[in-house]
């Protein structure tokens, strides 16, 4: 981010105000005094040592102190310091001591406001979120029972470079909580005043987290959670909750809370809560944290003000729902949580989404203002010997904790050919990567060592950085000092110092022997395939081609529209018919945009940026050669066996009763009792998975139904009511209005007979109501039956032809849930839609405009790059025994015919250097670069050898 | 006539791209500015880089990274926030 050639960050700076329109908008920024000049600040941290002022380190949410000068957080970017408003001489006039012992001069104490003035065609408004402050209710004695504290608070001292270095301690006496409980809902899912009347979406499940990693900390900790629904609604999340709850010491109580007293001596905390069945019970615990809702960002009066934008009733960003990225002024688009409370994939994919936004906006001028990273020329260093630099981080306190790592520098340097070595705070920190680089160019080192974290994350960073020293970048080797031995010797710490040094000998030992390899450039095809005509393969198609590009729209039925063809309307009252009616309209007129429906893909080949798809249709078969494909084909209802539906034509599904409101149908105008039945078809042992929208379709049908006929009564038996977000208001409206809502326990379903009595037929419908605490039988005219979503059919075939994985219950699975949601881990492959889980339509809206973003960053470039870490076939020992081409699942190995016979071979393109072929390869033919026979060889050497 | 419109549009582009390549280069002038330097802000900004455009990344904090960087650990894989 900070080495980004097309990207200026300015931070510690505010938006003083916005003129023009979209595409030229000048925008006035203010500076605030850093007191510190940048480019003097190498972040070493002198200051702060000797600053007199100790200070609320708001970083750390005012647990820990931090001094008046200091770094924001430890992996702050940029890794500088900042002098606050409670130091000496800002208030006082006195001490300076800063400036006495700052070596740089990097001091500047007469820095004043500074108005910096931009000009840029677009702006994203990514303001945020601002966690509920229960200081404004009293009843959470928040600030005044010391061990309460927020979710916030407690991800704080969860973390190794939090308050305590990652020690749960409690502040009052500094020891270990044992008991304690998570009250969920706090300022989220009430109407009373400051609080929040929506859900604010995230808090069930990072309870969940919090909960998993306090007994990671300490496996005999009692941990108590108190909510009121579940909301695991995403992907994964079921999963996710059994596994917080099914953890030993762990318990979920359904019950609303009071936090009654503080004991004087101990500081615990008494809570007191209900049970179903000994009634009302307090309880003290040593420890509560309170799950903290989502708020707006602060001051979003002001800011809407300035950016001339409206807000919704709830303060965030108001927005239509056929473009949740919209503001109400032109050129300005949002994302992340000032669009509503939300998660981070979706902060991520609705980030990617504006950008394409603004890229349809600003097309005619990419690549005017950008510019190439570039490179100093790479040295041969072929011919010299190795000389090789260690470098060992501290990873805040991660490794530095556990692993003596002053003791394991001292011992790099008496290793072989390591000519220099030096310990970091953190390595992957902007300045000391600059270290490492300018390091290597100084000592003249030609192979570097990272002694840090797995190479995951990170390799590419530290690659980068010995490019900018003008090394090849294949001279990098990551000794995995942290999962690999601080994390899980925790409690060993002499043996953790020893395995340390071993781990960095053995990489010490590979770095000598690995060869620079080189990267090529591919030619990128312009145009994109779309797989799926429905709203999601729709939106993000024409999100693209009004970005220049061709684009090719795939759909297997006889027309567009996919699920949405079935909906009628959405909660907050979008009319789907008339959207999907002009968003195909706007398909068809596009020049760019080719569709082919009634179609099928008997195949696909090739690789990122060269694809060769065949569509089959009726106008036969057509090649499409392609650079990006989006996978967007959509899911399937669940056809439910139970609770009578196919035997009675009164059970009906969600969709089904959608249509036949929107039709009009009489016998459901007319009906007297109607029944909606929850979670069918999932959040079972089949379908492991919450389907997400049910819950909400339930609502809409419910309240569409109660406009129509205010007289009819409407029972809704659920598990628990997920409409998170600001759909909790429509579950709140539907209970205003009078339709029941009924909790029932998947262990005692709700029974379903057909009946006839006094001539009348009915459904009778048999549920437990825990409130009650008896059985109910409800008589109703018709069913209604939240059908899952469940992935569609054709997934298994379309990831084998794509080369794209699926996750456990069948739905595409991302290349990573959090930070990269709508691409696959196959390089060109991008994926939205109800395709990747089920979704509302403008979630389905944001994600396809999301791919779209992430589209463009590879069609806007002619060239992408292939690793040089890849497999090669030694000719003369291929046998031809086709092992490799059996177990490679990228299709990356094909025979060839040589003079010398049949033969394999690798196209490096495809290869992604899994490592299969080559130790399947009974003659030791192929080998991956990289991790070559003896590059592995010696690291063992070292391992086991004498030393 | 549409088609001449269409190339008097380009030119008009043309025109004002070579404009901002020549004259506004060196001066304040970007394509996108981004306000908030949380996980959505740099995701933007990092995208519209990776897309050809110039972009301002506006962070009232002293440091990039919003909430996100004060988290431990995400659900569901509780992978490490930074």
């Amino acid at each position: 981010m900070g080495r980004h050639p097309n990207i200026e960050v300015l931070t510690y700076t505010e938006v003083d105000s916005v003129e023009g329109e979209a595409g030229d908008f000048k925008v006035t920024l203010i500076k605030k005094p850093r007191y510190i000049i940048e480019s003097k600040c190498t972040g070493c941290t002198t200051c702060v040592e000797y600053c007199p002022v100790k200070y609320p380190d708001q970083y750390n949410q005012e647990i820990s102190d931090n001094k008046a000068v200091h770094v924001y957080f430890a992996q702050a970017i940029p890794l500088i310091t900042y002098i606050d408003e409670s130091c000496l001489y800002l208030k006082e006039k006195k001490c300076r001591i800063c400036e006495a012992v700052c070596k740089n001069n990097a001091i500047d104490f007469n820095q004043k406001l500074e108005k910096v003035e931009v000009n840029v065609g677009a702006i994203i408004l990514s303001s945020g979120l601002e966690p509920f402050d229960p200081k404004v209710k009293e009843e959470y004695r928040y600030g005044q029972f010391v061990n309460v504290v927020t979710s916030m608070d407690y991800e704080r001292l969860l973390c190794a470079t939090g308050p305590y270095q990652g020690e749960i301690l409690r502040a009052s006496d500094m020891k270990h909580p044992h008991k304690v409980a998570w009250l969920q809902c706090v300022g989220s899912r009430r109407v009373t005043p400051g609080e929040n009347s929506y859900c604010s979406a995230v808090c069930c499940t990072y309870t969940q987290k919090q909960v998993i990693l306090t007994k990671e900390h300490d496996a005999e900790a009692e941990c108590t959670v108190f909510h009121n629904d579940i909301r695991s609604y995403g992907k994964d999340f079921e999963r996710f909750y059994e596994r917080a709850e099914n953890l030993p010491g762990v318990r979920f109580f359904r019950s609303y809370v009071s936090i009654v007293k503080e004991n004087p001596e101990t500081q615990s905390v008494t809570i007191r809560y209900s049970t179903p069945d000994e009634g009302v019970k307090e309880e003290e615990f040593d420890m509560v944290v309170l799950s903290v809702g989502l708020n707006p960002p602060a001051d979003v009066q002001g800011l809407a003000n300035k950016f001339g934008i409206e807000l919704n009733a709830h303060g965030f960003c108001k927005a239509i729902p056929s473009n949740p990225m919209e503001t109400t002024r032109p050129g300005i688009f949002v994302s992340g949580a000032f669009q509503g409370p939300t998660d981070i994939p979706e902060s991520v994919f609705t980030a990617s989404a504006a950008g394409s936004q603004c890229g349809e906006l600003l097309d005619y001028r990419r690549g005017e203002l950008s510019k190439e990273r570039i490179y100093p020329p790479e040295r041969d260093v072929s011919q010299e010997e190795p000389r090789i630099g260690v470098f060992v981080c501290h990873c805040g306190a991660n490794i530095g904790r556990i692993v003596g790592v002053p003791s394991t520098v001292e011992y790099a340097l008496t290793l072989p050919n390591v000519v220099y070595a030096q310990e970091q705070l953190f390595s992957c920190a902007t300045n000391s990567a600059q270290q490492i680089s300018d390091l290597t160019k100084e000592k003249g080192l030609n192979r570097v060592v990272i002694a840090a974290c797995s190479p995951r994350t990170l390799e590419p960073l530290f690659r980068d950085t010995l490019r900018e020293a003008g090394i090849n970048q294949y001279y990098l080797d990551m000794a995995n000092i942290r999962e690999h031995c601080s994390w899980v010797h925790a409690k060993e710490k002499e043996e953790a110092t020893q395995k340390a040094k071993d781990i960095i000998r053995m990489s010490v030992a590979r770095v000598c022997r690995l060869k620079p390899l080189q990267e090529f450039d591919l030619p990128v095809n312009k145009t994109a395939l779309v797989v799926g005509g429905g709203i999601a393969g729709m939106t993000c198609a024409l999100s693209i081609a009004k970005q220049g590009h061709e684009v090719y729209l795939v759909e297997k039925d006889a027309d567009l529209g996919g699920t949405a063809r079935r909906i009628h309307s959405t909660l907050d009252g979008m009319d789907v018919q008339a959207y999907l009616r002009d968003l195909v309209r706007k398909i068809y007129q596009h020049p760019l945009i080719h569709v082919y429906t009634d179609a099928t893909i008997p195949e696909a080949t090739g690789y990122v940026g060269n694809f060769v798809t065949k569509v089959k249709s009726d106008r036969g078969v057509t090649e499409i050669k392609h650079g990006a494909a989006v996978i967007a084909i959509g899911a399937d209802e669940y056809k439910p066996t139970e609770y009578l539906y196919g035997k009675d034509d009164r059970v009906m599904t969600n969709l089904e009763l959608e249509e036949q409101i929107a039709q009009g149908e009489e016998r459901v105008m007319n009906a007297q009792s109607l029944v909606m039945i929850q979670c069918v078809g999932c959040r079972n042992e089949d379908r492991n998975y919450c389907a997400r929208i049910c819950c909400s379709n339930s609502v809409k049908n419910a309240l569409k139904l109660k406009e129509i006929n205010p007289r009819m009564d409407i029972t809704i038996l659920f598990r628990d009511m997920r409409t998170y977000g600001f759909s909790e208001d429509y579950y709140r409206e539907a209970s205003n209005k009078d339709v029941k809502f009924i909790r029932y326990e998947p262990q005692d379903k709700p029974q379903v007979e057909a009946v006839e009595e006094e001539g009348r037929r009915i459904l009778r419908v048999t549920v437990t109501d825990y409130i009650l605490g008896k059985k109910l039988a409800i008589d109703a005219d018709l069913l209604s039956l939240a059908a899952a979503v469940i992935p569609s059919a054709g997934n298994k075939e379309m990831s084998l032809l794509f080369k794209v994985s699926l996750g456990p219950d069948d739905w595409f699975k991302e290349a990573h849930v959090k930070l990269r949601p709508v691409e696959f881990g196959t390089d060109g492959v991008y994926l939205c839609g109800i395709a990747h889980y089920p979704k509302h339509i403008p979630e389905a809206i944001n994600q396809a405009y999301g791919a779209a973003g992430r589209v463009l960053t590879l069609l806007s470039h002619d060239t992408v790059t292939a690793s040089g870490s890849v497999c090669e076939v030694d000719e003369d020992k291929c046998i031809s025994c086709g092992a490799c081409i059996t177990v490679c699942t990228y299709g990356a190995i094909e025979f060839y015919d040589t003079p010398q016979g049949r033969k394999a071979t690798v196209n490096p393109v495809l290869c992604k250097g899994d490592g299969l072929c080559n130790s399947v390869c009974p003659t030791a033919a192929i080998s991956l670069k990289h991790f070559a026979d003896e590059e592995l060889l010696s690291q063992i050497d070292a391992a086991v050898g004498d030393f | 006539m549409e088609k001449e419109l269409e190339k008097i549009e380009d030119q008009v582009r043309k025109s004002l791209a070579d404009n901002l390549r020549k004259g506004f280069a060196d001066r304040n002038f970007g394509d996108v500015l981004v306000v908030g330097g949380g996980i959505s802000g740099i995701q933007a900004a990092l995208d519209l880089g990776a897309a050809g455009f110039k972009v301002y990344l506006v962070e009232k904090a002293p440091s990039i990274g919003g909430h996100m960087a004060q988290l431990d650990k995400t659900f569901p894989t509780n992978d490490c926030s930074m």
